[in-house]
């Protein structure tokens, strides 16, 4: 029948990929399409950027300048000093929320259907929401640190130590991408997703990242001290060269856990994410 | 198969899910339970059916959007199960939503679908330009699609859908929720396409389009095909013309309904609402002076009287027992 079909227009397609280099040269490509997508709404858009960084910058403002005269840091530190780690791992650990909506969006949309029905890379899905989110958190955490200088913040671990510090923030927004992608194929509406933020709220703000776990009652400290955001947020401390000692295990190898944490997460939440596409045709 | 120019086939079609969520196993209720179906190539195929029919999970594995569980189909020629990704780069998919990024513009939605259907960044670019052309979108081509009408989405959908010039197109309740002009902007570039080629199995719960575009029906009820046949076909098995009394008093309705079904060897059928009474009738004429001059005689006021021809929704009514549109709406 295909004989029947007198199209005249420019479609030629190349042959379909069979070998596995062309599979991976697919996946890339497909992959690196989907994100330009997110990064062509931001260039439409760049107000939606502003909203993002709004809630982390006034964040940064009210808390360093209304609490931070009255709020205590272990040792004798300066508050806005001590907040600043935090308000880069809590930016991290929100934009979970981004990739959910995002997910969320796209399939009610029937995009995501849209997209399983062409002949692209399957991956390029979840892989491409991935990159974008990875660029976006990668602005999020410059505009930050250029809040955080311009108040009197400086880094003062050295660079080296300032630039395992931010890998260490972007290894926590990696793996919480398959986290929201896989709530995102999970919910079943935008609205529904939207609750999920009095779920996202307690679960940052039990962490160390306003406050020191040693200076939360005795039964809620070693909680707030194995939120994974918080080894992130302790590690992060530690590197910029402010650190704050907190005496447990748990604190005393933050760094470590700022890795094995999200290597975790991503261990349980990518294969959960995948196996949540997978259902889909089911 | 295409030899035979069937562009969609399907044979035994089944699909089972598990009553309870995730229980795999357990209780199961039959999505598809013997489906059948076959598109001619270059027509207009419409898929008809109450809500919960099956339609759309047809459709969906149809477009390997869906896996099935028993029986065969073939989409273009191609075995949908064997081969899906090959499926894919002949088919186009409209479902019941406008699947579009509401951000970009139509020409950035066209273009960036183009690059993912693996055209390269000039083709897609220049493929974008033809299918705005086409669907009559160029001067909205750089709005955002957040500001597109109704109909304007649905054409940019369809657009999307025939990037590859696909030649099967599923169009799954296309003009759903469109004011009757954005319907009939979507009817139109319907035509367009099907005159150039391409052969679309449609599925709609207004049965008014499925008799305006169609060639050709199926009749889909509790995941098994019902009925198969041509728009008249289908209307003939109901049987021939039908008169119809529309009365002014809610009173006489009853009254008329018994004059009319002297006339008729079916019992008439009422609609309290609308004040209707309507039964099948053999001798078109005699049935019409008869119960023309009764109603006179007995001093009814008539609003209207006439003769028409079975609908779709008559058929509908035979087949499944129940309306459309009280299933649509329920």
């Amino acid at each position: 029948m295909s004989t029947a079909n007198t199209h005249t227009m420019s479609t030629a397609t190349e042959p379909v990929p069979t070998g596995p280099e062309r599979r991976l040269y697919w996946a890339l490509a497909d992959c690196w399409n989907v994100t330009r997508r997110t990064l062509t709404h931001y260039r439409r858009q760049p107000v939606t950027i502003v909203w993002q960084l709004g809630f982390p910058i006034v964040s940064v403002l009210l808390y360093g300048f209304v609490f931070g005269e009255a709020m205590a840091v272990p040792g004798d530190g300066d508050y806005r000093e001590f907040l600043m780690p935090g308000m880069f791992a809590s930016t991290m650990a929100f934009g979970f929320m981004n990739t959910t909506m995002a997910v969320v969006t796209d399939s009610t949309k029937g995009v995501i259907d849209r997209f399983r029905s062409m002949p692209m890379a399957p991956s390029a899905v979840a892989s491409g929401r991935g990159v974008s989110d990875l660029l976006v958190a990668c602005a999020e955490l410059t505009i930050l640190a250029v809040t955080a200088v311009l108040i009197g913040w400086e880094a003062e671990g050295g660079a080296p130590a300032a630039v395992g510090a931010f890998g260490l923030l972007l290894l926590l927004r990696f793996s919480l991408i398959w986290v929201g992608v896989w709530l995102g194929l999970l919910v079943p509406s935008a609205e529904a997703a939207g609750g999920l933020y009095a779920v996202a709220f307690p679960l940052t703000m039990i962490s160390s990242i306003f406050v020191a776990p040693s200076l939360m009652p005795s039964w809620l400290g070693p909680v707030a001290a194995w939120n994974p955001v918080s080894s992130t947020v302790t590690a992060t401390r530690e590197l910029f060269g402010q650190p704050v000692s907190g005496g447990t295990w748990i604190e005393d190898n933050a760094v470590l856990m700022a890795v094995v944490w999200p290597l975790l997460i991503t261990a349980v939440f990518l294969p959960l994410a995948v196996r949540r596409f997978q259902a889909l045709s089911r | 198969m295409s030899a035979t120019g069937y562009a969609v086939r399907a044979e035994g079609l089944q699909k089972r899910y598990a009553e309870k969520k995730g229980a795999k196993g357990g209780p199961h209720k039959l999505a598809l339970d013997g489906f059948d179906l076959a598109v001619r190539a270059g027509t207009v195929h419409g898929l008809l059916g109450p809500n919960g029919a099956g339609k759309t999970t047809a459709v969906r594995a149809l477009a390997t959007l869906l896996k099935f569980d028993g029986g065969r189909a073939e989409v273009a020629g191609i075995d949908v199960r064997r081969d899906p990704r090959l499926v894919r780069r002949r088919i186009g998919l409209t479902g019941q939503y406008a699947a579009l990024d509401e951000v970009l513009t139509g020409r950035q939605n066209l273009e960036m679908f183009g690059r993912l259907f693996h055209l390269g960044g000039k083709r897609a670019r220049v493929r974008a330009g033809e299918l705005l052309e086409q669907f009559d979108l160029v001067e909205a081509a750089d709005k955002g699609v957040g500001a597109y009408s109704g109909g304007m989405r649905r054409r940019l959908d369809l657009a999307a859908s025939m990037i590859l010039a696909p030649q099967v197109l599923f169009l799954d309740e296309p003009t759903t929720g469109l004011d009757p002009r954005g319907r009939g902007e979507v009817w139109d570039a319907v035509r367009a396409l099907v005159a150039g080629g391409t052969t679309v199995l449609l599925t709609t719960q207004y049965l008014d389009e499925a008799d305006r575009l169609a060639s050709h029906i199926t009749v889909i009820d509790r995941g098994r095909t019902i009925a198969d046949d041509t728009p008249d076909g289908l209307k003939n098995r109901v049987g021939g013309d039908r008169i119809e009394v529309v009365v002014a008093r809610a009173a006489d309705l009853a009254v008329a309904a018994k004059v009319i079904a002297r006339v008729s060897a079916t019992e008439p059928e009422t609609d309290e609402v609308a004040l209707r009474a309507h039964a099948q009738v053999g001798d078109r004429v005699a049935a019409l002076t008869e119960v023309a001059r009764t109603l006179q005689d007995e001093g009814i006021a008539v609003e209207d009287i006439g003769l028409r021809r079975p609908s779709l929704d008559d058929v509908f009514l035979r087949l499944t027992g129940h309306r459309a549109e009280l299933e649509a709406a329920a």
